[in-house]
């Protein structure tokens, strides 16, 4: 196995991912992960619902919350969602460059949420006063939105880390998989945003 | 490597060996020593809380440290005996009962095993920095808020660091079934104990990550001010109970269900009589699971969630009773008729349906809205749990340990100290906790330091204590034999027992790839299935070739006293500067290890075909 794997496009199993055992486990193993993060999100979710009103005489979640900014990031975010599929159709191909571009867009976008991320959180500190200790609804609020926005942080350095790591020797099946739970952890950041767009940001401006 | 080089080993090469080991059979090792470890310090705080209960107004150990006591034999327990013990047995036979070389992950295996450790370890280092824990081990809030010192920090990380460990061996587990299963071997042709090994890992996955969250809320609010249960912020301290028992409740699944599996296979082999009813107790199981996650709010009856609530989780936990009763009544039917050996791990097995079974009843009867207003904070529960606890996982993994001490170690445990130790820890179980039931129900709350002369309390706490001296023995005694088998106990053969599944068809202890040539498996009880065709050995599914297996790595033990030093860090940071070295430094350390892991290549190596060839057979 310590060979290398380099494969041309003819050669390239169609499921590169699950072509070795190990990229099976894997792939399995990355979903049941997935399953186990569903309810970490759930159970912040939870605590968030309880505690949205909760604001004790602080900002509401109405007061704070600009729709203007969190439509700009779920652009963001839904967008690299779509260039990673871009990226793991090139992986399936075996197009190692045309790969590499698409993941680097994906981690320009990214970087682009984090940084709206980090002014809405640098606006609502500075301009309300609406900090982690402020009230129960800020501790929710912060900890729901930065337990994603600490995701999105660790994807980040996963795909920069597999991006240089792999630049000089291209595709194999012992990197294949890598990339493609790097996906699919990916998609998962993005449905909780999608979640966390709706419960926090639209139910906080409307509800 | 199998051969020469392993004969004569230092001291520094077995540890360095066992420090870096990828294999779940010597993470088994790992697993049994650290848990059983636990499980004495543990056993040590129950005779402390015993002896302050001897007689009344009694200050064997003041009230301060007898909360400490209580809450770490609650936590020890669960988190740091029962768990790891559980999963000692998980890794010594699941692989090689699926027929598979190794599990899924085995690097992840051995990370599991050290984050667990070094998890506990951080816990109990809070005796020597300024007292334990001291909140119960469900550390509700306001008051484990309110608990000054740093006790409740120590709580807090180290179950995080412990939980992550937990999570990633249920996630690997998972993954090895799904895809490590031999040729033939269908779902439906699994032993019990993998299949209650694979919904144990389902439990684990969907329950852990809530107790993640929750311990979370709790050192954010301890340790950066953080609001979610202070009420003159909006906090809401019923979040925490939600939380704990979302996690709670099915963790007590958890603890039992890997046994039930340990139980239908020593019946099965012991009564030999293939299991009666599988499919029945494959999907009573998964029944068990699914409503295991239904019930949490029958540990909040007393908060006020109102009638309806009460009502429709009153009703879920009672529905429970069907799928255990069908467990019962199954093993029962397996032995109906069967050839019966009585040795130790069936005499564990044929004390724990009775004790169980009144633990069960007892369970319906707290399940119940209205009597639980009376039971609830009692000793009447404190019985009620011990009965299903230690009479369920503590019994099984006792039953499970005899059965398998052979494959694990090439050595069959003493019979006559194994049922010294039976009989002195059934006979002192029974004489500590059936009493609890009466004190309870004559008022004695849970939890209290002492109790006042003159209430009729004297006599039953009396009896409860010596009971406690009769367990410490019967835990004693087992020490001394797993010592003296160790020393000079008798060989094992490779199939000791007569057996019916795929781990009796290989040598005690097995060669560290398991099997030389995968198995082909042909049916439900896969080894007997041969032994009734008079072949006695299975048919191998593929031609013998080049083995390939995992490397060893020192990484998981990094990434886990990363960890650790990060949970000091995190700890001291509320009041000296200094902790905030630890807690990047450890950080670092963990991280740094993560992307070590991630940045080089691990191929693993192969054991040529002609290497296995010259092994004799």
């Amino acid at each position: 196995m310590s060979h290398d794997h380099s494969l041309n496009p003819e050669t390239m199993p169609s499921e590169p991912e699950k072509a070795t055992q190990e990229g099976k486990n894997k792939f399995i193993g990355f979903w049941f992960f997935l399953g186990g993060e569903t309810v970490l999100f759930a159970a912040l979710f939870g605590t968030y619902i309880a505690l949205r009103n909760s604001t004790a005489d602080g900002p509401t979640a109405n007061e704070l919350f600009g729709l203007e900014l969190v439509f700009i990031m779920t652009i963001l975010l839904l967008t690299s969602s779509l260039t990673s599929v871009y990226a793991m159709y090139h992986l399936k191909n075996n197009d190692f460059k045309k790969m590499q571009l698409w993941l680097g867009i994906t981690a320009i976008l990214g970087f682009s949420f984090l940084a709206c991320e980090i002014y809405e959180f640098t606006h609502y500190i500075t301009e309300f006063g609406f900090t982690f200790r402020s009230s129960a609804f800020g501790s929710a609020f912060y900890a729901l939105v930065g337990f994603h926005g600490g995701h999105v942080t660790f994807g980040m350095a996963w795909l920069i880390a597999l991006m240089l790591r792999n630049a000089k020797r291209g595709l194999n099946l012992y990197n294949a998989p890598k990339f493609y739970v790097f996906s699919l952890y990916w998609h998962f950041i993005d449905v909780v945003w999608v979640f966390i767009f709706t419960v926090v940001y639209l139910m906080g401006k409307v509800g | 490597m199998s051969t020469a080089a392993s004969q004569k080993r230092g001291f520094g090469t077995v540890l360095w060996d066992y420090l870096t080991t990828v294999d779940h059979k010597k993470i088994a090792h790992l697993y049994l020593f650290g848990g059983g470890f636990f499980f004495l310090l543990g056993g040590l705080e129950a005779l402390a809380i015993r002896i302050q209960l001897l007689q009344p107004e009694n200050d064997f150990v003041s009230a301060g440290f007898y909360n400490e006591i209580l809450t770490m034999h609650g936590t020890t327990m669960i988190f740091l005996a029962a768990m790891p013990l559980i999963f000692a047995i998980m890794n010594a036979v699941v692989p090689l009962q699926i027929g598979a070389r190794d599990v899924a992950f085995p690097f992840l295996n051995s990370l599991g095993f050290w984050l667990f450790l070094f998890g506990g370890l951080l816990l109990n280092c809070s005796w020597f920095l300024g007292g334990a824990p001291d909140a119960g081990w469900t550390g509700y809030v306001p008051l484990s808020i309110t608990s000054p010192g740093h006790g409740v920090d120590f709580y807090v990380m180290g179950l995080q660091i412990a939980g992550a460990g937990t999570l990633i061996g249920g996630i690997n587990f998972l993954a090895t079934i799904v895809t490590m299963r031999a040729p033939g071997m269908t779902y439906m042709r699994m032993p019990l104990f993998s299949w209650t090994t694979f919904i144990t890992s389902i439990l684990i996955l969907f329950a852990f990550p809530a107790l993640t969250v929750g311990l979370f809320l709790l050192m954010f609010d301890r340790m950066f001010g953080s609001a979610f249960f202070d009420v003159g912020l909006g906090g809401n301290a019923i979040i925490w109970q939600h939380l704990f028992w979302i996690f709670g409740h099915p963790e007590v699944y958890i603890l039992i269900l890997p046994l039930f599996g340990v139980f239908s296979e020593v019946i099965s082999t012991f009564s030999k009589k293939r299991l009666f009813g599988y499919t029945a107790m494959v999907f009573a199981t998964i029944l068990i699971a699914f409503l295991g996650f239904m019930v949490w709010a029958h540990h909040m009856f007393a908060v006020g969630l109102g009638p309806v609530a009460n009502s429709i989780f009153s009703l879920a936990t009672m529905a429970i009773a069907v799928p255990t009763g069908i467990k019962i009544f199954n093993w029962l039917a397996t032995m109906w008729g069967g050839r019966i050996t009585i040795n130790s791990a069936m005499l564990w097995t044929l004390g724990f349906i009775p004790t169980f079974t009144i633990g069960g009843m007892t369970g319906v009867m707290v399940a119940s809205v209205v009597a639980d207003y009376q039971y609830h904070d009692s000793y009447f529960v404190v019985a009620h749990f011990h009965y299903v606890i230690v009479g369920g996982t503590v019994f099984g993994i006792f039953a499970a340990l005899h059965y398998w001490w052979p494959k694990m170690f090439g050595r069959v445990l003493n019979e006559a100290m194994g049922k010294l130790t039976f009989w002195t820890f059934f006979i002192g179980f029974h004489l500590t906790f059936f009493i609890q039931h009466f004190l309870g129900l004559m008022g004695m709350p849970r939890r209290y330091w002492t109790y006042l002369e003159g209430q009729q309390l004297d006599l039953g706490n009396q009896i409860s204590t010596v009971g406690a001296f009769f367990m410490a023995f019967g835990v004693i005694v087992f020490v001394i034999n797993a010592i003296y088998t160790a020393v000079k106990g008798e060989k094992a053969a490779d199939d000791p027992w007569d057996g019916r599944t795929l781990e009796w068809s290989i040598a005690s202890p097995p060669a560290h790839y398991n099997f030389k040539q995968m198995p082909l498996v042909r049916g439900l009880d896969a080894l007997w299935i041969e032994k009734m065709e008079g072949k006695g050995r299975l048919t191998p599914a593929e031609p013998l070739g080049d083995i390939h297996m995992p490397n060893s790595s020192f990484l998981p033990f990094m990434m886990s006293l990363g960890l650790f030093i990060a949970g000091l860090g995190f700890i001291y940071q509320v009041n000296y500067n200094w902790a905030y070295i630890l807690l990047f430094g450890g950080m670092a350390i963990m991280l740094g290890s993560m992307l070590a892991r991630s940045l080089k290549d691990d191929h693993g190596y192969h054991i040529p075909k002609d290497e296995l060839e010259r092994e004799v057979d």
